[in-house]
């Protein structure tokens, strides 16, 4: 039985902190006719003028690369960039358990409102609600198109779709393709991209990064990029510039994100003038393999979907060390079903993150350095037998068996939570464009619909939603709008950041220090994890405040790059992400020190409730807070959006 | 544990190759193969030297990023494994590994381990989709698929185009990969009306990438990370000679 | 019909008349080994039915029409399926220009690996044994198809002529074992539940047809036809 309190808090005017650069432009009207209406009051560009437009985007993930196939199905001329060998490698490819969508096939009382509304609760009311609600209103024909591009979702014997359930939601509305979804949903983008690359449509600069953002006349007007092959630094032109560039998770350095995930291309635009929305909003996922050793590279993510049959615990005194099995029944504590009754295992990621880190810090965590919790399926195996847990997540079970050398049919698993997702980034307006004009940001990398928190199988969704069904309508109506002069790349502003680019190659590759960059990596990983990861607290933050720009001004003096610029490099490319990082764990720690409240995945220790739970402030936190640059070790500034709740009222989220 | 390595080294894809020995010193049974790797690289930065230059991303085995030929074995030969998810335990100490690029004219070795695979791109480019423009679809429920038939699309579907079926093929032959692709759409109804010319295009297109012909030995699925049937070649054969058939050209 | 004619650009078309013109190489096979095994009815039957394989359809057709028939068919297929298996061969030998120092196999048989040169060894021996028992090069009082037997007979009291044939067939056999099961796998006719069956059957064409054809020999080599 589940119980949503309705007890409104108290939520300033927004008048007070409104700053016209800020201007969210949320359409006129009731909420379910924002997106109708704006998408009539749009202006449009006539087929055949859109080729004389030419959008950059950068990214091949499920956001990137589903805009620039719609983009190029419209007829406009796209350039498309990844780093990767191929388009089809980005990291979407990792996302496994599913995908939400507010269809409604299985009667059990889902609506747009729902989705909406559990949205905008799971991520702690620090959403924008009408993009939220814009993001379940078109979430229905993500799969409709997904399922027409020959995306192999799972299926029922009579030949339906078939929908799980995830953390955070009463309803089962997650369609999945196996533990693959990501994978299946970025082949089919992948595909319709690959499709116009064949038309031509679409030209596609693999093996390309880009390093900088070139604006002109306070508008994006191109991008600088090094050819990871020959080194080659190059200016490319364009009336409008999207980014798709994912999160900065590996900010921590062990994360959950493919080795080569970074910021390096929002945080060279919030270098040009785009402001930094919520950068300390980072999610750390409940469910990831625990590290293991030192050598450690990356942690790999175990699907939320196993919680769905999967029971959490760990025994109920400190320090025991006896196997899972000789632990019985009375003496195990299913820490999530006794605090969160009515979600038990599927309480949303931030507070089973949480709760496994508060049991941890007991003493009763379990594995190798204590910590760990267990995951157990002995009784849904006990109940369903071993081939229906097989069918299920066969293929999770394996990986697992894979990596810890031990079998979940037998043992329970061990997971430990993990830095997965960055709900913070760059700050977008309801047309999802930066606060520089011509500057647009799609998927994980804007600031996103996510709040504080993000539930499971709503990444995909809102990549999938901003590349295929908003940002093809908002980019015109910013291209037939705005009068473009033409450029080239002689233009002194590309002159000068491919300048810029090149000085900072130089250096990197003449420090000749003597310390690798992983290793400054890993020391920042480290501080981030320590003061700014799952709880944070002021003293933490400060100190983090101290450590940062210390280690920052070593790793310019230290760091040893060794080969040459013009040669795949990979310990370069490595750098100048790392270099980037340096800068962003600032921002993400003066944004956590600011916050002086908690609010979903951001933790203040000094805000909770009796019982450990987060306690947000909505009189004077109720607010998108967007960081100004203004130069490196200079204070970056602070802008707020208000975020007004017409239609959901902030309450105390409770799951119990 | 310790390890000798012997690993392709070779600067571009005009220089010359050689192999070149390293000692692997401390390695865990925990680690992966990649990270046995990064010690590797680690001590040879710190000597001055250029690490070994190697493809991997999310090491979760989806990406399809890594790969490279360890002791005669794409992917080091464990059943459902990529380089990336290989552990360590699987070695003894005092272990030799030889450590190679995938070997094919499509693949040209562009440093060290890493090869370019964008001729696995341009098969897809040539047909491996269903044209459907967004915004185009009907209700996703309004086409049943039978279960068993989504489930074998799944199946095929579940390539990660890292090219280990390349590497292994005695004739360096891609037809697993784009048989994967063709069964993948050709088993779902919404891949029937563009079925026929969809073979075609991306045969014809793997023979023009330098790919070698199928002499049905087998290795390329025994390779497969993800498993893939060698079944999935039949029905791409039999689609291309009834697309024939049919005058499809 | 062009289309049909592109598809023999595509390795796949090369394959598929390689499948094609094999079955009717194994259609052959099984028909002359069954015929071979007429030796144990005696140099009475043993003649008629080479006197039958040269006289059937008659009057319908001319004499030996049939024969020439079958001769044209089997002889153009050999051609198709030689041209075909030295394009592809060329194919697959420029696709992989340069080796590994180490390469392992999980999966292929050792037939599978040898079947080009299986091949060639086979088709060495139809030289040979068109030569020597078609044409009568190395037998003594060779009588042409009149005295069909007694060529069997007199060849294979020879150890060097059995040995040779038997290897031959041998080759033949292993050629089968990966070749039929090939052979549906390339027209497309296989699949998850007929796999198991093209399997079996070729491991059985293989073993029976190097059986059969052996038996001729080994009989009269040990006296058991004479």
């Amino acid at each position: 039985m589940t119980t949503i309190e309705t007890r409104p808090t108290t939520i300033r005017p927004a008048t007070e902190y409104l700053d016209p650069r800020l201007n969210a432009k949320i359409p006129e009207g009731p909420i379910e006719r924002k997106w109708e209406r704006h998408k009539f009051e749009m202006k449009l560009v006539s087929p055949t003028n859109r080729r004389r437009y030419t959008i950059i985007v950068v990214g091949t993930g499920l956001a990137g690369a589903s805009a620039a196939a719609t983009l190029g199905e419209a007829g406009y001329n796209v350039k498309c960039y990844t780093y990767h060998d191929s388009p089809r490698r980005a990291h979407s490819i990792s996302a496994q358990g599913g995908i939400n969508a507010a269809k409604n096939y299985r009667n059990d009382g889902d609506s747009v409102f729902r989705l909406f509304y559990d949205t905008v609760k799971g991520g702690d009311f620090r959403a924008r609600e009408a993009n939220v609600y814009r993001l379940a209103e078109v979430s229905m024909a993500i799969i409709d198109q997904c399922v027409a591009q020959g995306v192999p979702f799972a299926r029922e014997y009579s030949g339906y779709l078939d929908n799980r359930s995830f953390g955070g939601a009463l309803v089962a509305r997650t369609f999945y393709a196996r533990g693959q979804t990501g994978q299946q949903l970025l082949l089919g983008a992948y595909q319709a991209l690959s499709r116009q690359i064949g038309l031509g449509q679409v030209k596609m600069f693999s093996r390309t990064e880009m390093l900088d953002l070139v604006v002109i006349d306070g508008r994006a007007r191109g991008i600088v990029t090094r050819d990871l092959v020959t080194g080659k630094i190059e200016s490319h032109v364009a009336d409008a510039v999207v980014l798709a560039t994912g999160g900065y998770s590996n900010v921590f350095y062990l994360s959950t994100n493919a080795k080569a995930c970074n910021t390096t291309a929002i945080w060279r635009a919030y270098r040009r003038g785009a402001f930094f929305g919520n950068p300390c909003f980072t999610q750390i996922h409940p469910t990831c393999i625990p590290v293991s050793g030192d050598h450690q590279s990356k942690l790999t993510l175990m699907s939320e979907s196993l919680r769905n049959d999967g029971r959490v615990w760990v025994p109920k005194t400190p320090g025991d060390k006896r196997p899972p099995s000789s632990i019985p029944e009375d003496e195990r504590d299913y820490f999530l079903e006794r605090k969160y009754p009515s979600y038990g295992n599927l309480a949303p990621r931030d507070i089973a993150s949480r709760a496994a880190k508060e049991v941890c810090d007991e003493g009763r965590g379990v594995g190798p350095g204590g910590l760990g919790v267990y995951l157990d399926f002995s009784d849904a195996i006990k109940r369903l037998g071993k081939k229906v847990i097989e069918e299920r997540y066969g293929n999770l079970f394996e990986m697992y068996e894979r990596i810890t050398g031990e079998n979940p049919y037998e043992t329970p698993m061990r997971i430990y939570p993990a830095p997965h997702y960055t709900m913070g980034g760059l700050w977008v307006d309801y047309n999802l464009m930066s606060t520089i004009p011509g500057l647009f940001v799609i998927g994980e990398a804007n600031f996103s619909d996510h709040g504080a928190n993000r539930l499971g199988a709503s990444a995909l969704m809102q990549g999938l939603a901003d590349g295929y069904f908003i940002l093809p309508y908002t980019i015109a109506d910013y291209l037939a709008s705005t009068k473009l002069p033409k450029v080239d790349t002689s233009h002194i502003a590309f002159r000068e950041a491919e300048a810029e680019v090149a000085d900072r190659i130089k250096r990197l590759l003449n420090t000749k220090g003597t310390r690798t960059v992983d290793m400054f990596h890993r020391e920042l990983g480290r501080i981030m994890w320590d003061y700014c990861g799952m709880a944070r607290n002021e003293a933490g933050l400060k100190r983090a405040l101290e450590l940062i720009p210390e280690l920052r001004e070593r790793f310019w003096r230290e760091v040893k790059v060794p080969g040459e610029s013009n040669d795949i490099n990979q310990e370069l490319e490595k750098a100048g992400r790392v270099a980037d990082f340096m800068e962003l764990a600032e921002l993400m720690c003066i944004d956590a020190l600011h916050r002086d409240e908690s609010c979903g995945g951001h933790f203040r220790e000094e805000h909770q409730t009796e019982d450990g739970e987060a306690k947000r402030d909505d009189e004077n936190f109720a607010y998108v807070a967007a960081w100004e640059f203004t130069g490196l070790g200079t204070k970056p500034v602070l802008h707020k959006e208000p975020l007004i709740f017409e239609y959901v009222k902030p309450t105390i989220r409770s799951y119990k | 544990m310790n390890l000798t390595l012997h690993v392709w080294r070779q600067k571009n894809p005009q220089s010359e190759g050689r192999f070149v020995t390293y000692q692997a010193k401390n390695i865990i049974p925990d680690m992966s193969f990649l990270e046995m790797l990064d010690v590797v690289n680690q001590e040879l930065i710190m000597n001055g030297e250029e690490p070994i230059a190697f493809e991997h991303d999310c090491r979760e085995g989806i990406c399809g990023s890594c790969g490279m030929v360890i002791n005669g074995y794409p992917h080091g030969g464990h059943r459902g494994t990529t380089a990336c998810q290989l552990h360590m335990r699987h070695f003894k100490d005092g272990d030799t590994i030889t450590i190679e690029p995938w070997r094919a004219r499509a693949f040209p070795v562009m440093k060290d381990l890493i090869v370019d695979r964008s001729a696995f791109d341009r098969i897809i480019q040539a047909g491996g989709f269903i044209s459907a423009n967004t915004g185009a679809a009907q209700d996703a429920n309004t086409i049943l698929v039978p279960k068993q038939n989504a489930e074998a699309a799944m199946d095929a579907a579940a390539c990660i185009g890292c090219g280990a079926c390349v590497a292994a093929c005695p004739n360096a032959s891609a037809m697993l990969f784009t048989a994967a692709k063709i069964a993948h759409l050709g088993l779902l109804p919404q891949g029937q009306p563009e079925r026929y010319t969809r073979v075609v295009r991306m045969v014809e297109q793997m023979d023009k990438e330098g790919f070698g012909g199928c002499t049905n030995i087998g290795e390329c699925a025994a390779a497969c990370p993800k498993e893939i049937p060698l079944d999935v070649i039949a029905r791409m054969n039999r689609d291309l000679l009834v697309a024939k058939l049919k005058g499809v050209n | 019909m062009a289309a049909a004619l592109t598809l023999y650009r595509t390795t796949i078309g090369k394959k598929a008349v390689m499948a094609i013109t094999g079955f009717i190489g194994y259609g052959f096979v099984i028909l002359h080994m069954l015929g071979n095994l007429k030796i144990f009815e005696g140099a009475e039957g043993f003649n008629e039915y080479a006197h039958f394989l040269r006289t059937v359809g008659y009057p319908l057709v001319p004499e030996r029409g049939l024969l020439w028939v079958v001769r044209i068919i089997l002889l153009t297929a050999v051609i198709l399926h030689i041209t075909a298996a030295i394009q592809l061969t060329r194919i697959d030998w420029a696709s992989r220009p340069k080796g590994y120092r180490q390469i392992r196999r999980k999966q292929a048989t050792f037939a599978a690996m040898t079947l080009r040169w299986g091949g060639l060894a086979i088709f060495l021996f139809i030289v040979y044994h068109l030569a020597h028992l078609t044409f009568g090069l190395g037998i003594p009082n060779f009588g042409g198809h009149e005295t069909a037997y007694q060529n069997v007979v007199a060849s294979f009291s020879n150890p060097i002529n059995v040995v040779i044939y038997i290897a031959g067939v041998g080759a033949l056999g292993m050629h089968l074992y990966h070749g039929v099961w090939s052979m549906f796998q390339t027209l497309g006719l296989n699949g998850p539940r007929t796999d198991g069956l093209w399997r079996g059957l070729a491991t059985l064409s293989g073993i029976l047809l190097f059986l059969g054809f052996s038996a001729v020999p080994v009989a009269v080599f040990t006296g058991l036809v004479r």
